[in-house]
């Protein structure tokens, strides 16, 4: 089994202190090309400090986060500032929406595209050939990636007078146009309701099925989680006490334990 | 209304008490007698009462335009008529043909004193755009800009004073300079944020003037540096008039200048990247923008504008010396940003205008200069705070939107 070449992003016993906190103990992940991947587990269990780690807003007190990015080799990339994660090709979104807020709905998603061209000051005071060409190929692809997440009529509004589900929607949209290969969405269904959490479902396997973009997800919302995930991974302080696929962590008595307290079989 | 005219009568009541002391009772050492100026304490009243009215007034017209806004159509799509006079060509075509003329004309119809002012009010137009971008786009705190200022005027100043370096060459020395000076100062504050910031950049301000004060063998300390050249125009010789004329349209043209670059920034990769820095540092980062580059380029280029017009600065005075560079100064570059709305750069233009040129000609209370500065400040804040004319996101155009405005 070809598993090796597989892998997109191994992580291996990562560990993360705060002080005399451990907040996330030895925990290894593998997320491969075409997976959905979900990260469950208790409020406080440290599903977003492991994501701050691999995204490179925390560096890991101790483990390996290694990327196999296709057709480019590998990297360790611990430690690595999150504008490097991102060049490499791990977008995420964040828990608390982090939109620019007085930016348009486009120019949010045109920063996405930041990494992938080269104006720099002089070539924007210019504004040679090869920079209107970037520019207006960042237009281009920023409107597609609107129209592909439902919100290309939004385009010129101020992110911040959107709708909360279009917002989850845009942060995804800003991530996918720095042409990641693996998304790491961290809980991108809170606070939505049944009907946009159901588009939100139909969004992810699209993005994964169409753009042949893996994905990481941190998720409570276990319908969504059942629904989509080839595997599932479930932390509990910090700790890693589960893996698998949906059917074995529904019936994991651990899991059980972890969600309902000790006495779920009753 | 009857509750409004209680409310400023209790107002009006409240200040004759506090100002009763100072603007009533005055004791006469002279004579050793008490004065008691009863008129004095009428027109507190009634100018505190009024005041109160109006800004009650004020108050509540902001509130009913604030639910408005949120009840009816959406904010963005009405602009306000600073906003639209920036997006239609039909209005702002008129008034820049009328501007452009004035411009022009200003010096052939006012006199040297008068042209002189307005080059200082360029100057600090030209101040205000550079602080702009570090403050207003990328949303980095300086209050100590002056020091880049006084950079591009020393650099002049020395290099003229010691080896003869003329204007022209000096020009672009001076505004490298102060981009060196942004990055040396960026550097180690890179990590900062908000009020850490400002303190730091507070102090860096300080230092320069305390460096320039101090380091006698080659700024010449508090005396300054005398008998710099104003501009040569190929080595003419030219008489103050015309000099002052001329360093005129040279300040006109370097207000183009840096209309045109900036504007052409801002809307560029590195304009957005900038934005975005402003409005979410972690976010920014995360979506693969280099803070440390995007960071000091903010803080070079801003600080670029600051070296060059500080050359400009220093050969229309033609001395120079530590007092013209103190926090005063950072602090009115700054008030000119806010004042005009961060980011905006014809309500930048606006409040540099209004903030030099008001003091010149409001000679007569020279004494409340700092009491209107304050009261116009702490009025913006609460009436306009996203400034005179807030900046118009512009809007792109894409391959879709081209097909679908065929299809309309």
């Amino acid at each position: 089994m070809p598993e090796i070449t597989n892998k997109l992003l191994e992580v291996k016993g990562l560990t993360m202190d705060f002080g005399g906190l451990r907040a996330v103990d030895t925990v290894s992940l593998d997320v491969c090309t075409g997976e959905i991947v979900a990260l469950i587990g208790p409020n406080g269990a440290g599903k977003t400090t492991f994501f701050n780690c691999v995204t490179g807003i925390y560096k890991p007190t101790r483990g390996d986060v290694l990327v196999h990015p296709p057709a480019k080799k590998s990297q360790r990339i611990n430690g690595f500032k999150s504008n490097r994660v991102t060049t490499i090709g791990m977008a995420r979104t964040f828990q608390n929406i982090r939109l620019f807020q007085n930016m348009t709905v486009l120019e949010n998603v045109m920063i996405g595209r930041h990494c992938r061209t080269t104006t720099s000051i002089l070539g924007a005071i210019l504004r040679g050939a090869k920079t209107m060409r970037q520019e207006q190929e960042t237009v281009n692809r920023s409107y597609d990636l609107l129209e592909k997440v439902d919100l290309f009529k939004y385009a010129d509004e101020f992110a911040k007078n959107l709708p909360y589900g279009a917002q989850r929607r845009l942060e995804i949209a800003r991530a996918m146009a720095t042409d990641p290969f693996l998304l790491l969405l961290d809980e991108p269904a809170a606070g939505m309701n049944p009907q946009e959490t159901r588009a939100l479902d139909e969004l992810i396997v699209r993005v994964r099925d169409t753009e042949k973009i893996a994905i990481l997800l941190i998720e409570h919302d276990m319908k969504l989680v059942m629904n989509i995930s080839d595997r599932i991974y479930v932390m509990e302080y910090g700790k890693e006490i589960a893996q698998g696929g949906p059917m074995d962590i529904r019936n994991n008595p651990k899991v059980i334990e972890a969600y309902l307290g000790e006495e779920a079989d009753a | 209304m009857s509750d409004y005219m209680k409310r400023s009568f209790l107002v009006a009541l409240w200040f004759v008490f506090l100002t009763f002391p100072l603007m009533v009772v005055k004791v006469n050492t002279l004579k050793n007698t008490v004065e008691w100026r009863w008129m004095n304490m009428l027109w507190v009243a009634i100018g505190a009462f009024v005041l109160s009215l109006l800004w009650r007034w004020a108050l509540e017209r902001r509130q009913l335009k604030n639910k408005e806004a949120e009840s009816g159509e959406d904010e963005s799509t009405r602009l306000g008529f600073g906003q639209r006079l920036l997006v239609e060509p039909k209005l702002y075509k008129p008034v820049l043909a009328v501007l452009f003329v004035a411009t022009i004309a200003f010096p052939l119809l006012f006199d040297i004193y008068q042209t002189n002012i307005m080059v200082l009010a360029l100057v600090f137009v030209v101040l205000g755009l550079g602080l702009n971008v570090t403050v207003g786009l990328a949303g980095l705190l300086d209050l100590g800009y002056v020091a880049f200022f006084a950079v591009g005027a020393y650099t002049y100043g020395i290099l003229n004073s010691f080896w003869g370096i003329g204007f022209w060459t000096s020009l672009p020395i001076g505004g490298l300079m102060g981009a060196l000076f942004g990055i040396a100062l960026g550097f180690p504050i890179l990590r900062l944020r908000g009020d850490y910031l400002a303190i730091v950049t507070l102090g860096f301000g300080s230092i320069a003037k305390i460096v320039i004060e101090n380091w006698e063998e080659v700024t010449n300390g508090a005396k300054g540096i005398a008998g710099i050249p104003r501009p040569g125009f190929f080595g003419a010789d030219m008489s103050i008039t015309s000099a002052t004329t001329y360093t005129y349209y040279l300040m006109i043209l370097m207000v183009i200048f840096t209309i045109f670059i900036t504007n052409r920034l801002k809307d560029s990769r590195i304009g957005r990247a900038w934005m975005a820095l402003r409005e979410d540092e972690i976010a920014c980062v995360a979506m693969g923008v280099d803070m440390a580059k995007t960071k000091l380029g903010a803080y070079a280029f801003g600080a670029f504008w600051a070296g060059l017009v500080g050359v400009i600065f220093a050969a229309r005075n033609t001395y120079i010396n530590p007092n013209s560079f103190t926090f005063m100064e950072s602090a009115l570059v700054l008030s000119i940003v806010v004042m005009g709305g961060m980011g905006s750069i014809v309500g930048v233009i606006i409040a540099a205008l209004v903030l030099i040129l008001m003091p010149e000609y409001l000679r007569a209370f020279s004494e409340y200069r700092m009491l209107m500065f304050g009261a116009i400040m702490v009025l913006m804040m609460i009436f306009r705070p996203e400034g005179l004319i807030a900046n118009v996101r512009r809007k792109y155009r894409g391959h879709k939107v081209m097909t679908e405005d065929v299809n309309a």
